[in-house]
């Protein structure tokens, strides 16, 4: 399939016209990241813009409500573009909606980290018990691997992800930055948000342990040239989260071995959940515009 | 006797931002080009922020400008070059101050992600655009949208959108 450019006056309810890339109108053929691999990128930012929309309207402060609300919304725009290319790719009646929508929880290969409801451990997970100091912290976790992840992709040779990675870098940069700021805020704050900051922390450290075991899809990824070997980001990534947990008066916890699996689509219970609420409205109303 | 290219800038030219309704689409750069291919006339627009609600408006409002000058062309979203706000005119950046919005600084692309975080940039002296002052404070990263941080003027106590750099 080479469709990548858009149709005539195409109906916009229909599905949003897909993006063209860098000069090649289309790089599969040459280089090309593996469906696989695009929808492990799509995934991540759909559902971590799924959970961070959570606190619309339920923010601790007026300005993180909103805050939150646009960092979402910068995932579920680079979620869509992704899938749109995905979708380009697979050719036949895929789209970007039916990608989103109509794939079970198996099926998306996302970080266990960025599924987990915003309350720490020993809690409920009733909206009252939701913690931000969890939700920052976990930005501020896979925030460090994504400025890392698309300023490598922004170079890659498949240039409809590399058009894709160098826009999602600009906005990863202020998500880093919000939730660095935060972090230190919180840790080097009063007693109270030190401690939850670092209680945050130590619950969810060990998920980043998945960062650093590429599955086959990121294998074949930079077996093609297309993706990036993300073991060769970890010392930047330590870099980044040593010195900001230092500055936040934070410890880096011990990692015990423990490595989720979310990527190759054995998920927490938490997915479901999310994917439920996320997906409900266009499985009972198919097609359903407005 | 214009050419058809000119005919579709023409008829392109009134439209604005439907967020930001005192600059052009092509002043902010989210229009970028019309050519004449042998299929017919292109006219090519570029995201802003990924997650843009306004860019699907934007997408309407020139399809519809285009039917209402009777001009049949393809309207082709392209994302590479990333938009910048730095292709942003200084004409439009004054008119942004003077609608409230202080204008963004020009982008700084040299500076490598790890360095970013280790020696992160002292925010920028953001004049307010009410009363000139640069002695104002962030008050948020994230404003009314996506693309605007919040600030505040600690002379005039005004509170104000900044377009940030992207």
């Amino acid at each position: 399939m080479s469709a990548i450019q858009p149709s005539v006056a195409q109906d916009r309810s229909k599905q949003a016209s897909a993006p063209v890339g860098g000069s090649a109108p289309n790089a599969v053929g040459s280089v090309g990241a593996p469906i696989e691999y695009i929808l492990h990128l799509a995934d991540n930012a759909v559902v971590l813009g799924q959970r961070n929309a959570e606190w619309c309207g339920h923010g601790p402060i007026l300005e993180e409500d909103i805050a939150m609300g646009n960092v979402s919304l910068d995932y579920i725009g680079q979620a869509r573009l992704l899938y749109q290319l995905a979708a380009t790719r697979m050719g036949g009646d895929a789209t970007e909606d039916k990608l989103a929508y109509f794939r079970d929880e198996t099926q998306f290969r996302n970080y266990t980290l960025l599924e987990l409801p915003h309350n720490g451990p020993l809690v409920g997970y009733a909206v009252s018990d939701r913690d931000y100091a969890t939700t920052v912290v976990r930005n501020f976790l896979y925030g460090a691997l994504m400025v890392l992840v698309w300023d490598a992709l922004e170079k890659s040779p498949d240039a409809d992800l590399a058009a894709i990675a160098a826009k999602s870098l600009k906005e990863a940069r202020y998500h880093l930055h919000h939730a660095a700021d935060w972090l230190v805020r919180f840790g080097d704050g009063t007693d109270e948000s030190h401690q939850r900051a670092q209680a945050a922390v130590d619950h969810l450290f060990p998920y980043t342990e998945e960062f650093w075991t590429p599955s086959v899809a990121e294998d074949a990824a930079v077996a093609a040239g297309a993706g990036v070997d993300v073991c060769s980001l970890r010392a930047a990534w330590d870099a980044i989260v040593n010195e900001t947990l230092s500055e936040a008066t934070l410890v880096r916890p011990q990692v015990r071995g423990y490595v989720p699996e979310g990527k190759h689509g054995r998920h927490s219970e938490h997915l479901g959940y999310l994917l439920g609420e996320m997906q409900g409205l266009a499985r009972a109303h198919p097609g359903a515009t407005w | 006797m214009s050419t058809v290219v000119e005919q579709v800038w023409a008829s392109l030219a009134h439209l604005t931002d439907p967020e930001i309704p005192v600059v052009t689409l092509r002043e902010l750069g989210i229009l970028r080009d019309v050519t004449e291919t042998p299929d017919g006339v292109e006219v090519v627009i570029t995201p802003t922020y990924t997650g843009c609600p306004a860019m699907g408006q934007i997408e309407d409002d020139v399809r519809g400008a285009l039917d209402e000058a009777g001009i049949a062309a393809r309207v082709i979203t392209r994302l590479a070059p990333a938009w910048t706000t730095d292709w942003i005119s200084d004409e439009a950046k004054e008119k942004l101050r003077v609608y409230g919005i202080a204008p963004p600084h020009t982008t700084r692309p040299d500076v490598s992600v790890v360095k970013f975080m280790r020696h992160r940039p002292a925010p920028d002296a953001v004049a307010c655009p009410r009363c000139g002052s640069i002695h104002t404070v962030v008050s948020s990263q994230f404003g009314s949208t996506a693309c605007k941080a919040l600030y505040k003027c600690l002379d005039c106590q005004e509170p104000f959108d900044y377009f940030k750099p992207y």
